[in-house]
C-alpha cells in the first residue's frame, strides 16, 4: 500500500537552516545537510529545502548548496525559493533536486507552472500555495505570507493542477507556526477536488495531528519544520505511532 | 570494476551517480559506444517521456547497442519501461528486451480522488524471485514516481501494487531492471544496487 509520507522542511537562510514563527524572529537551527541526511536515517520519507528569503530578497537559489545535498542524501528531495524562469529549475534539477516548489513566481506567472511540466514533466513540479483566511474567504498569499493576491485559495489549487502541477503542498497561514493542528477542513475540500497529491503544511504540533492530516484531512503527506528540528517529535516515534493508529506508513 | 552510466536524453542521471558514489564506486557517465560494450556493468537509468526518448536512442544507435549487451544491465524507471516491447506513452515500440508490455494506470471509476496517478512514494515490493533482491528485501518500502507501468508477466522479478499488480522488477538473462528508484530509496534501495554490483 503507498504510505503517506513524513516531510521534514529545512527553510534555509545564508545556507543555514532556520524556522521562523509565521516567517518572522528567525533563529538558526544548523546545517542543512547534515539535518537532511539525520531525518532521512530517522525515516523521513522525503525533505523539502526552502530558500526562504530568496523572493523577498530577489536572490536566486542555492545550486552548491543542492549539489552537496544530492551527494549526501538517499531519499527523495525538493528544493524551492526564487525559482521564476525555466533556467532556475534546470539548474537546480541538474545539480540533482529531484523536484521544484514554485510559490510566488507561479502566482506571477501561472504559465510558469506550464511550461516546467512540459519540459521537466509534471512530476518535477510542486506548486506551493501560502494562503490565508480573511473573513471566510481563503486568500493566496505571496511573499512569506505579507502580501494577499486576487487569488481564491481553491480555484487557485484548481488551476495550478490543470496547468500541470505533480503536487499542491498547501501551507495555512492561519496555522503556520500555531502547533494547534493542521487545517484539515480545507485540506480535505483541496482533497475532493484534485487528483494530485497533497502535502499539507503548517500546524502541526503533536503526533495526533498527523493522524488528524491523514484522515480527517486526506492529506498524501505531511510537512512540518520546528518539532523535528528542536526535537518535540521524533520521526521514528512518529511513524511509530502512525503505524499503530492504522495509517500506511514505511518503518 | 568499470561501471558505465548510459548518458542520453533522460532527467536525473547524476543521481544514480550519486548513489554509486556513496556505495564507493567511481561510474563513467557516456554514451559512446565503446566505453559502454567494455564496462563490467551498465546502468540504464531514466525519468521522462518514452517516445521522444526512444527517438534519441535510435538517433545515437543505442537501440541496436543495449539489447546486444552481454554484461549485467540495469534498467532503473523509464529505463525499465524501453527495455519492454512496448509502451502506450505516445504509442511507442521499445527495445523489445522484455516482452512485457507497458501501460498507463487508469484510477479505479469513482476513486479518481484517492488512486491518483501518477503512483508516487513509497510503496512495496512482493514477490521477489531475482538475484537484485533477497529474502530481507521482501515487503520493504522502495520509491516510486510513474504513471505508466510493465504488466506483470514471465520476467516479473518482482511486484508491485498500485490499483492493479505490476511489475516493480523485471530480469531476463544478463538484463534487470527496477520501476522503482533504488538511488532513492534510502538503505532498501542502497542494498538493490549494491546486490547489482555484485553480479
Amino acid at each position: 500500500m503507498l504510505a503517506k509520507r513524513i516531510i521534514p522542511c529545512l527553510d534555509i537562510k545564508d545556507g543555514q537552516t532556520v524556522k521562523g514563527i509565521n516567517f518572522v524572529n528567525i533563529k538558526s537551527v544548523g546545517d542543512p545537510v547534515e539535518l537532511g541526511a539525520m531525518y532521512a536515517e530517522q525515516g523521513a520519507d522525503e525533505l523539502v529545502f526552502l530558500d526562504i528569503t530568496a523572493t523577498h530578497e530577489g536572490r536566486k537559489t542555492f545550486v552548491e548548496l543542492v549539489k552537496r545535498i544530492a551527494r549526501e542524501i538517499n531519499i527523495p528531495f525538493t528544493v524551492g525559493g526564487g525559482i521564476s524562469e525555466i533556467k532556475d529549475a534546470e539548474a537546480l534539477l541538474s545539480a540533482g533536486a529531484d523536484k521544484v516548489s514554485i510559490n510566488s513566481s507561479a502566482v506571477r506567472n501561472p504559465k510558469l507552472i506550464d511550461d516546467l511540466a512540459l519540459n521537466f514533466g509534471t512530476q518535477f513540479v510542486v506548486v506551493a500555495i501560502d494562503a490565508k483566511n480573511y473573513d471566510g474567504h481563503w486568500t493566496v498569499t505571496v511573499n512569506g505570507g505579507r502580501i494577499p493576491t486576487d487569488k481564491e485559495l481553491f480555484s487557485w489549487a484548481k488551476e495550478a493542477e490543470d496547468r500541470g502541477a505533480g503536487e499542491i503542498l498547501f501551507t495555512s497561514m492561519d496555522h503556520d507556526g500555531t502547533k494547534a493542528g493542521f487545517a484539515n477542513d480545507e485540506l480535505a475540500r483541496m482533497a475532493d477536488m484534485l487528483k494530485i497529491p497533497i502535502i499539507a503544511s503548517g500546524g502541526a504540533g503533536n503526533m495526533d495531528h498527523f493522524v488528524d492530516v491523514f484522515t480527517t484531512g486526506k492529506a498524501d503527506a505531511g510537512l512540518a519544520a520546528s518539532i523535528f528540528h528542536y526535537k518535540e517529535i521524533g520521526i521514528p516515534d512518529l511513524k511509530s505511532y502512525l503505524n499503530q493508529k492504522g495509517i500506511p506508513i514505511r518503518l | 570494476m568499470n561501471l558505465v552510466i548510459i548518458k542520453y536524453n533522460a532527467g536525473n542521471i547524476e543521481s544514480v551517480n550519486n548513489a554509486l558514489q556513496r556505495l564507493g564506486i567511481s561510474a563513467e557517465i557516456t554514451g559512446d559506444h565503446e566505453k559502454i560494450k567494455a564496462a563490467d556493468k551498465v546502468i540504464f537509468p531514466g525519468v521522462g517521456e518514452a517516445s521522444t526518448t526512444m527517438a534519441y536512442l535510435k538517433k545515437e544507435g543505442l537501440d541496436k547497442l543495449i539489447p546486444s549487451l552481454s554484461q549485467p544491465v540495469l534498467g532503473i524507471c523509464l529505463g525499465l519501461q524501453l527495455m519492454c516491447s512496448h509502451s502506450e506513452e505516445g504509442d511507442t515500440p521499445c527495445l523489445g528486451i522484455f516482452e512485457e508490455k507497458v501501460k498507463r494506470f487508469q484510477p479505479e471509476p469513482g476513486m479518481e480522488f484517492v488512486t491518483k496517478v501518477p503512483h508516487m512514494g513509497w510503496n512495496t515490493i512482493t514477490n521477489l524471485n531475482s538475484a537484485l533482491f533477497d529474502e530481507s528485501l521482501n515487503e520493504q518500502f522502495v520509491y516510486f514516481v510513474h504513471s505508466y507501468y510493465a504488466t506483470v508477466g514471465e520476467h516479473t522479478a518482482a511486484v508491485g501494487n498500485y490499483i492493479n499488480p505490476f511489475s516493480a522488477a523485471l530480469h531476463k538473462d544478463n538484463f534487470y531492471a527496477t520501476q522503482f528508484h533504488p538511488e532513492k530509496s534510502g538503505p532498501v534501495g542502497a542494498k538493490i544496487l549494491e546486490n547489482f554490483i555484485k553480479l
